[in-house]
């Protein structure tokens, strides 16, 4: 406790410019990278933007993940989070063994050699929608005809769910993450996409096919609740973040014509340039959040039993201190460490995933529209500001 | 160097098979960490330390 504490702040998500961070992050981190926040109940807690303290908040056993410990840390969370706690199956807010329980029973179906060898498959999805666009002609919205249907046909597909539904878990997922939906809409999407899943879960213990719900249901270790549950998360995780890294790293290389340039020249970069997107974007722009099981000391503060910290992985990402000219993109960068995924043991299951999804996805658009081009003006794509996943709700282009 | 693995804190995220493919690889049944080499060559200290650094449950050290 070597440093006088500064006065708290409130979070805020409201950005200057649309790809980076709000700047008050970027301040609080150069005063203290772990400083007092106060909550959207009244709770008096922290807020970590360095990008050491972190992974060492994300890292800790004494921080637990459970939503009955957590605080809102903005009004439009408060209403969520009962309902989150209230699901069985949701293990991104279980500690472990609990915890321990779901991830072991997934892991292995989301290794690098398993999504590996899902690429022609995904190679061919990404090119059946690049067919379409092109026979469509332009303009045409690629978070629409190309972002969301990849990703989401892929989770389908791993789970066992009909892509023909889609339209119906879409929307729900979307006003899920939505901090525009009301308690009403909220409450109504949740219902509505659990009670989707719950019919396909009975369906397939009568019925399996050769998907990750009928895998769970075949090992008998959970409920029938808790696979509804599990394919929920899996469901909105696998398609609604990836979609978003696939539509806002598009439009963040339209704005850079030089990183565009040395791309197009050199697919091999594909591997750095994946890397340094999902740190320059760090999608979710909100959370995680923990809470102290116990007193705590750490990168030089005590948080108290109880308290709650938000982890900013946004800041983190762009903190001077783990990279070098942090607000600068650079495809070629090597830079491992991002936190666009997370840290410790609830550090995205589908990372692997999503990654092989954007290699091919981003070079497989530049490849086939080499004049590929926003369709109106770059300030009137309109940001999804008030989600829990960043991103741009619609991308006109144009090739 | 010495690479040690503790399979029991493992969380499967595969950073350390997608960081050193040739060092590390991932159970077919639980995506757990399996050690390929447990002594890198001096080549291969380098990338062993960076698999090590990115793990994200703390299942990796080295001696």
């Amino acid at each position: 406790m070597d440093q006088a504490t500064p006065p708290p702040v409130t979070l805020t998500l409201s950005r200057e410019t649309p790809l980076d961070p709000p700047a008050a992050l970027g301040r609080w981190r150069e005063e203290s990278p772990l400083r007092p926040m106060a909550y959207a109940d009244g709770h008096m807690g922290w807020l970590a933007t360095g990008h050491a303290v972190v992974r060492a908040v994300l890292a800790d056993p004494r921080f637990s993940a459970r939503a009955e410990h957590l605080h809102p840390a903005l009004p439009e969370q408060k209403r969520r989070m009962s309902v989150v706690s209230s699901t069985p199956g949701f293990f991104l807010r279980e500690d472990p063994p609990e915890h321990t329980r779901f991830r072991r029973l997934l892991t292995g179906q989301f290794t690098v050699r398993r999504m590996k060898a899902l690429e022609p498959r995904i190679e061919k999805i990404t090119s059946d929608m690049l067919d379409a666009m092109e026979a469509a002609g332009p303009p045409a919205d690629l978070v629409r005809d190309f972002a969301l249907p990849i990703p989401s046909l892929v989770i389908c597909e791993l789970l066992g769910v009909p892509y023909a539904d889609h339209d119906r878990f879409q929307r729900d997922s979307s006003a899920l993450l939505s901090f525009d939906s009301t308690a009403e809409q909220f409450a109504q999407a949740i219902r509505s996409l659990m009670g989707y899943l719950r019919g396909l879960v009975e369906r397939r213990r009568e019925e399996p096919d050769d998907g990750l719900i009928s895998g769970l249901l075949s090992t008998g270790e959970l409920t029938d609740d808790e696979v509804t549950g599990v394919a929920v998360l899996l469901l909105i995780a696998g398609h609604e973040t990836t979609a978003n890294m696939l539509a806002l790293g598009t439009y963040t290389l339209l704005g850079e014509p030089e990183q565009l340039a040395a791309l197009r020249k050199d697919p091999s970069l594909i591997d750095t340039a994946v890397e340094e997107l999902l740190r320059y974007l760090t999608i979710v722009h909100l959370g995680p959040i923990r809470t102290a099981l116990e007193d705590a000391e750490i990168g030089g503060r005590l948080v108290k039993a109880g308290q709650s910290v938000t982890l900013s992985l946004s800041a983190a990402d762009r903190d001077p201190a783990k990279f070098g000219e942090p607000d600068t993109l650079d495809v070629g960068r090597e830079a491992p460490g991002h936190v666009a995924f997370g840290h410790g043991i609830h550090q995205c299951l589908g990372q692997q995933l999503a990654r092989v999804e954007m290699r091919i996805g981003y070079l497989a658009l530049l490849n086939r529209f080499p004049g590929l081009s926003l369709a109106v003006p770059r300030e009137e794509v309109v940001m999804r500001s008030n989600s829990a996943i960043y991103g741009v709700q619609r991308l006109p282009v144009t090739w | 160097m010495k690479i040690h693995a503790d399979a029991g804190r493992c969380v499967g995220a595969g950073m350390c098979a997608l960081t050193a493919p040739e060092l590390f690889d991932q159970s077919e049944e639980d995506g757990t960490v399996l050690v390929l080499r447990a002594e890198p060559s001096t080549a291969q200290e380098a990338t062993a330390r960076r698999a090590v650094q990115v793990c994200p449950s703390g299942a990796l050290s080295i001696s």
